[in-house]
């Protein structure tokens, strides 16, 4: 069951995180502010990693709504992470296309090589991966992407899966 | 070579910059339409072109803008469909990448088509990179006086706004997308009323998708006539097509339409042949949403003659022996590839993508899933392919919105063609695992039937 976590933790929004809410905002037309929803998820979700209940209380706040709603809205799409995650969470497509031209054993390679189950974190806490849907590239398959960029990589092979972790690993302790 | 009316400048350097872009001539049709037509004259020009939706249900352009409302006093919307989740397809995600002005350009002309003074392009989540392109062109639009108030001075205001989905197939469909745009859940809604009168914001709107709208542009330029000279019968003008799996040449290609299928796989000019000197087994020409056909039925029709890349030749011979072109997500399987595991797969997508509101949908497609995996696992009993066939008839038909026939169809044309490749999958079941039930007899010319003899 997907549900919210972390109803504690106090969180603090950045002023540069204020000022995108306020650009979103200003798209639609008066009184219509809750289309900022999930532009809104998105960013909080590129601050803060995931999206905590207190985060998602504290952005109804900010839009005049209900908590529950934006609760609903979290719950249902899958970009959205209601827990923690690796710092870079990889993201392989999983559908038919992608598995003509060998998607399976690129999932199989990087459970392997990270030594973690799907949608488990590694120990140094730097990533976790998952299977996700037509990433609309299945003419290069196999994909992954990773946020919250979501930059691409396209045509994997265990070598390129390989390079991209270590590539990874050697940025994140820089 | 075919014409290209969309892809003609894609290799140029630059072309996603405004200023390469229009010296190939771009938003010289926008700058036509606000110009030297009325809005009406825009909607008869592209009436007139016979261009069909893009986004896979095929409906002519022209009429669904003419069905739009237009009470007094009441905003229009125009939301493009950049959504693109369905298997297969990736046209759109290339278009938006490589030459963004072509739909901002067509966004400009249908908004001032309709009368919409505030637009959206709702692109999926994940393409986070297409988001910010999208971004850039448009600010450099608005720079040049193409967006904004009073544009090029002939007093009409746009503005246009780029939206991210969260992650979720169902928002492809128009009354979802809409319902997601207003930031709630992706739940397709009852309809009627349709969009064209109360969709956004619960006021008249147009859903379009990105090939579509980008089409209006050398629809504007060269004249609906002009574009509907392109094609074939009721198929005009060009089509983008994805074109992926187990190909020589993976790609985005733009065909005029009526292309031969067997050109389009084996020709230079598009595909190059099976990857790796293999064998063509089975396509699914539209989407994974779209009936499969083994290689000698979409090579040819029952008829025996050549089958080619339009809306009517793809789904020559209805469910029984043709398909459909959908989004034009041409997925080929070379001879290795196994049906029942293909047919499973996109059976859990479509469990994993059902909105759940209706009983059948959300409930059908997990049964279906279950039972597959059973047979894919070689755990399947020979009854399981008529419970299969039975499931997917109770869904089709008795849904909120067409999900559930496009997760029925896949299902019933991969049993009704490929029989004995499920029934090898019960009989052998250890050798199913280990191994894949090959080519049979799907490529081999198909026998004259009777009728035409
Ligand atoms: C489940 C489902 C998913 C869909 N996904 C898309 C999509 O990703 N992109 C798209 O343009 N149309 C999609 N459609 C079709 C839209 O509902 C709608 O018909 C289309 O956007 C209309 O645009 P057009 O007339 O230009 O084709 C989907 C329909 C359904 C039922
Ligand atoms: S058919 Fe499926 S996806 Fe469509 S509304 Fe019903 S449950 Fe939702
Ligand atoms: S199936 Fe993997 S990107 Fe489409």
């Amino acid at each position: 069951m997907l549900k919210v976590e972390d109803t504690q933790t106090p969180v603090e929004f950045s002023a540069a995180l204020l000022e995108q809410f306020a650009d979103f905002v200003s798209r639609y037309p008066e009184g219509k502010q809750k289309s900022a929803l999930l532009p809104m998820l998105h960013a909080v979700q590129a601050e803060h990693g995931w999206l905590s209940a207190k985060a998602m209380d504290k952005v109804a706040e900010y839009l005049n709504i209900e908590s529950i709603e934006v609760y609903e809205v979290a719950t249902f799409y899958t970009m959205y992470f209601l827990r923690p995650q690796g710092k870079y969470v990889l993201e392989v497509c999983r559908t038919g296309p992608c598995c003509l031209v060998g998607a399976e054993k690129i999932m199989d390679h990087i459970e392997q090589t990270l030594g973690v189950k799907e949608g488990e974190v590694t120990a140094d806490g730097l990533f976790s991966w998952r299977g996700v849907e037509c990433l609309a590239a299945c003419g290069f398959g196999p994909v992954l992407q990773i946020g919250p960029e979501y930059t691409f990589y396209e045509k994997l092979t265990p070598e390129s899966v390989d390079r991209l972790v270590s590539d990874l690993k050697a940025k994140a302790n820089n | 070579m075919g014409r290209k009316l969309l892809l003609e400048h894609i290799n140029v350097p630059g072309i996603n910059t405004l200023e390469v872009y229009r010296q190939k001539g771009g938003y010289a049709a926008m700058e036509k339409a606000l110009k030297t037509l009325t809005p009406d004259e825009v909607v008869e020009e592209v009436k007139k072109s016979g261009l069909r939706g893009r986004g896979g249900a095929g409906f002519p352009t022209g009429m669904k803008w003419s069905f739009l409302a237009k009470p007094e006093g009441v905003p229009r919307y125009l939301v493009c469909n950049a959504d693109e989740s369905e298997p297969g397809t990736f046209k759109d995600r290339y278009l938006m990448t490589h030459i963004p002005h072509l739909l901002i350009e067509g966004m400009i002309i249908a908004s001032f088509a309709l009368g919409a003074k505030t637009s959206y392009i709702y692109v999926r989540g994940e393409m986070m990179p297409q988001i910010r392109i999208l971004e850039r062109a448009i600010a450099e639009a608005k720079n040049a006086g193409f967006l904004g108030k009073n544009i090029l001075g002939t007093g009409y205001d746009l503005e246009l706004y780029v939206q991210p989905g969260g992650g979720a197939y169902i928002c492809g469909e128009e009354t979802a997308l809409i319902e997601s745009l207003e930031g709630k859940r992706g739940n397709p809604r009852i309809k009627p009323p349709f969009p064209a009168i109360a969709g956004l914001y619960g006021c008249p709107t147009v859903v379009n998708n990105v090939e579509s709208i980008a089409a209006t542009v050398p629809i504007i330029r060269d004249g609906g006539d002009e574009y509907a000279k392109i094609g074939i019968g009721r198929s005009t003008g060009t089509k983008l097509i994805s074109a992926g799996g187990n190909l020589v040449k993976p790609g985005v290609y733009e065909i005029e339409l009526g292309v031969p299928v067997e050109e389009f796989i084996y020709s230079d000019e598009y595909c190059g042949g099976i990857a790796n000197g293999k064998r063509l087994k089975a396509v699914v020409a539209g989407g994974s949403s779209v009936p499969i056909l083994p290689a000698n039925l979409i090579l040819k029709t029952i008829e025996g003659n050549a089958r080619v890349m339009s809306y009517e030749g793809l789904s020559e011979g209805g469910f029984v022996s043709g398909t459909m072109m959908g989004s034009g997500g041409f997925i080929a399987f070379d001879e290795d590839q196994c049906i029942v595991r293909n047919t499973w797969n996109f059976t859990r997508f479509y469990h994993h993508e059902s909105c759940g509101q209706c009983s059948p949908c959300r409930e059908g497609t997990g049964w279906m899933e279950k039972v597959l995996h059973r047979l894919e696992m070689g755990h399947g009993k020979m009854s399981d392919m008529d419970l299969l066939v039975d499931v997917s008839k109770k869904i089709e038909g008795n849904t909120i919105c067409p999900l559930g026939d496009a997760a029925a169809w896949p299902v019933a044309s991969a049993i009704r063609h490929f029989r004995d490749e499920f029934e090898w999958h019960v009989t052998n079941g250890a050798e199913a695992v280990s191994h894949n039930y090959g080519l049979a007899h799907y490529a081999d010319p198909l026998p004259k039937p009777e009728a035409a003899v």
